[in-house]
C-alpha cells in the first residue's frame, strides 16, 4: 500500500535536486528583445499615434539580478540636449506581462537639465519591459530589454 | 511544487553537514547577501523606504495617548538622545514579569503600564512606526543583547528553538541558516540569520516588518504552525539570534529583498 | 498624514543640474490581487505626481499599478533662482498629498 507513494517520493525528490542546481545559476540574463504582443503595441501606439519608433537614444538601467519582482529599481536616460529648442518631452515606460502594459509617463522639458528618471517597478512575470523618449521635434525613441524574474524562495501568502 | 522541492534539496544536504553555529569571525550581515541594488536602497537616506515608518515614529512619540495623558517624549524627551543605544539590547529580561520582551513589547509595556493607553497591535503600522524610531537611534551601535546573566535559560531555550527539526520538511532554522548560508535557495541567497536590521524593509512584503514577522514566514517555509504573534517561543528565538549577533552593527531600518 | 521624504539640495550654482529624490508612502494596491475569499482587493494607487519649481512644472509623471508601493521617483533640474519646490501625489480614493522644499541658488 505504501510502495506506490515511496516511488513517487523518490522520483520528485529526483526532480527537487534538479531544482536546486537550477537555483544556483544566474536568475537574470538579458536578451536582445523579442516579439511585441498586442496588448503592448496598442499601449505603446496610443502614444506614439503610428509615428516610426527608432531604436536608439534610449538608456533603460535594470539591475542584472532582480532580487524580488515587488520592487525593482529602474532608471530611464536619454542621450539628447534639454534645450528650449531640442528637448525630450516625455519618457514612456511599458511592460509585457503584467496585467497592465503601462508602467508610467514621465512628462519633462527643458526645464529637467537631464532627461533622466529613476523609480521602482513591479514585474509579475519574466518580461520585455520598453521605454519610449518622445522629443521637442516629434521623434520617437526607444530601448528595451527582456528581463527575466524568478519567484523568491518563503514567500508569504498575499493576503 | 518548486518551491518544496528546493526544501527537500535543502534537507538533504543538511543531513550530510549537521548544525554547527557559524564562528565569530565569519558572521555576515544579511547586507553583504545584497545586489549593489538593493545595497543602494538601503543606504540611501532618501531612499530607503523603512524611514517613512521611522517619520511615522517621530509623529507618534510627541503624541499624548491614553488616560494618562502622556506622550512618549513627555517622559523620554527627544528620542535622539534618549533611545541611543536602547534596541542593541533588546530583547531584555522584564523583572516584573520575569521573561525577556521585545522592543516591541516593551512600547506596548510603556504604552499600558505608564500611557493608560491599550498595546498597539502586532505589526500595526504604529507599532512599527515607533519601534523603527526607537531602533534606528541605534544605527551603527553594536548589538549587546543577551550580556544580562538572567537571560542566560531563555537564549538556550531560543537555541534549542533554532536547532529543532520541526514541520512536514522536518527542517530547523540551522540546516539552513547555519549549514547552507552560502547557497540558494530558489532564487534567494541563504543568509546567516543575523537580526541586524529589524523592523525591516522586504522587498517582498513592500512593507515594514518585525522579526517576528519574518520568524513566522520562516516556520511557515518548512511547512510547520508558526507560534502567534507574541508568544515567548517567538521572543526566545529573537532573543538567540540576537545574542548569537552580538557585536555586529544595527542597521535598522535596513532594507532585504 | 502620510509620511513623504524630499531631496533637494539645499543649495545649488546657478545653471548647476540638480537631482531630486521623492519618496512618498502608499501602498499602491494593484487591484489584481485576490482576498482568500476569492474578492478582488480594490485599485488604490497614487495616479499622479507633479513637481513645480518657483510656481512652473518642470516633472509630472502618470503612475501605473506597476509602480512599487512607497513610490521612488528620482528626476533632474536646472537651478535656476532661490524658492521653492512644491510637489503633489495625487491618488485613487480622494488621495491628495503636498510637501515643499526650498533650495538657495548662488
Amino acid at each position: 500500500m505504501h510502495r506506490l507513494p515511496q516511488s513517487t517520493r523518490r522520483h520528485f525528490l529526483g526532480l527537487a535536486g534538479g531544482a536546486a542546481v537550477a537555483g544556483a545559476v544566474p536568475i537574470v540574463t538579458l536578451r536582445p528583445a523579442e516579439s511585441t504582443p498586442a496588448m503592448l503595441a496598442s499601449a505603446i501606439n496610443n502614444v506614439t499615434q503610428g509615428v516610426l519608433v527608432r531604436t536608439g537614444k534610449v538608456k533603460l538601467d535594470v539591475p542584472p539580478l532582480v532580487e524580488n519582482g515587488n520592487t525593482v529599481p529602474m532608471t530611464v536616460s536619454v542621450d539628447n540636449p534639454m534645450t528650449a529648442e531640442n528637448h525630450v518631452r516625455s519618457i514612456h515606460v511599458f511592460n509585457e506581462k503584467n496585467p497592465q502594459p503601462n508602467v508610467g509617463n514621465f512628462h519633462l522639458g527643458p526645464l529637467a537639465g537631464r532627461a533622466q528618471v529613476s523609480t521602482r517597478i513591479r514585474l509579475a512575470d519574466s518580461q520585455k519591459i520598453v521605454a519610449i523618449a518622445k522629443l521637442s521635434d516629434g521623434s520617437f525613441w526607444s530601448a528595451s530589454i527582456d528581463i527575466i524574474v524568478t519567484l523568491a524562495a518563503c514567500t508569504e501568502e498575499v493576503i | 511544487m518548486r518551491l518544496a522541492g528546493t526544501i527537500v534539496a535543502a534537507l538533504l544536504l543538511a543531513d550530510a553537514a549537521g548544525a554547527t553555529e557559524i564562528p565569530t569571525a565569519e558572521r555576515r550581515s544579511g547586507y553583504s547577501f545584497m545586489t549593489p541594488e538593493t545595497q543602494t536602497i538601503q543606504d540611501d537616506e532618501t531612499a530607503n523606504p523603512g524611514l517613512l515608518w521611522a517619520l511615522d515614529g517621530e509623529a507618534l512619540w510627541k503624541r499624548k495617548a491614553g488616560t494618562a495623558d502622556k506622550a512618549c517624549a513627555d517622559c523620554h524627551g527627544d528620542a535622539s538622545t534618549s533611545m541611543k543605544g536602547i534596541a542593541a539590547h533588546y530583547p531584555a529580561f522584564d523583572k516584573a514579569l520575569g521573561h525577556p520582551v521585545d522592543l516591541g513589547q516593551r512600547i506596548n509595556l510603556c504604552r499600558t503600564d505608564h500611557q493608560k493607553a491599550s498595546p498597539l497591535a502586532y505589526e500595526s503600522r504604529d507599532l512599527l512606526a515607533l519601534t523603527a524610531l526607537v531602533a534606528r537611534q541605534s544605527q551603527g551601535a553594536a548589538i549587546e543583547t543577551g550580556s544580562d546573566p538572567q537571560l542566560e535559560p531563555f537564549i538556550a531555550k531560543g537555541r534549542e528553538l533554532f536547532m529543532q527539526r520541526q514541520g512536514q520538511l522536518n527542517l530547523g532554522c540551522a540546516n539552513c541558516h547555519d549549514d547552507n548560508w552560502d547557497k540558494r535557495l530558489a532564487g534567494s541567497a541563504i543568509t546567516q540569520a543575523h537580526p541586524t536590521g529589524y523592523p525591516q524593509y522586504r522587498l517582498e512584503w513592500q512593507s515594514l516588518g518585525s522579526l517576528q514577522r519574518r520568524l513566522r514566514a520562516c516556520i511557515t517555509g518548512v511547512r510547520a504552525q508558526a507560534y502567534d504573534y507574541g508568544a515567548p517561543e517567538l521572543v526566545e528565538l529573537e532573543l538567540y539570534l540576537m545574542s548569537r549577533a552580538r557585536g555586529m552593527p544595527i542597521e535598522a531600518p535596513a532594507v532585504r529583498p | 498624514m502620510p509620511s513623504a521624504l524630499i531631496n533637494v539640495p539645499a543649495k545649488a550654482k546657478r545653471g548647476d543640474i540638480i537631482e531630486i529624490k521623492t519618496l512618498m508612502s502608499h501602498i499602491m494596491e494593484t487591484g489584481y490581487r485576490h482576498m482568500a475569499s476569492g474578492e478582488i482587493v480594490p485599485r488604490d494607487i497614487i495616479t499622479s505626481f507633479t513637481c513645480r519649481y518657483n510656481g512652473s512644472e518642470i516633472f509630472r509623471a502618470d503612475l501605473f499599478p506597476a509602480i512599487a508601493a512607497n513610490p521612488f521617483i528620482a528626476f533632474f533640474t536646472t537651478a535656476t533662482a532661490s524658492g521653492k519646490f512644491e510637489f503633489e501625489w495625487i491618488g485613487d480614493n480622494g488621495f491628495s498629498e503636498t510637501a515643499s522644499a526650498s533650495i538657495t541658488v548662488e
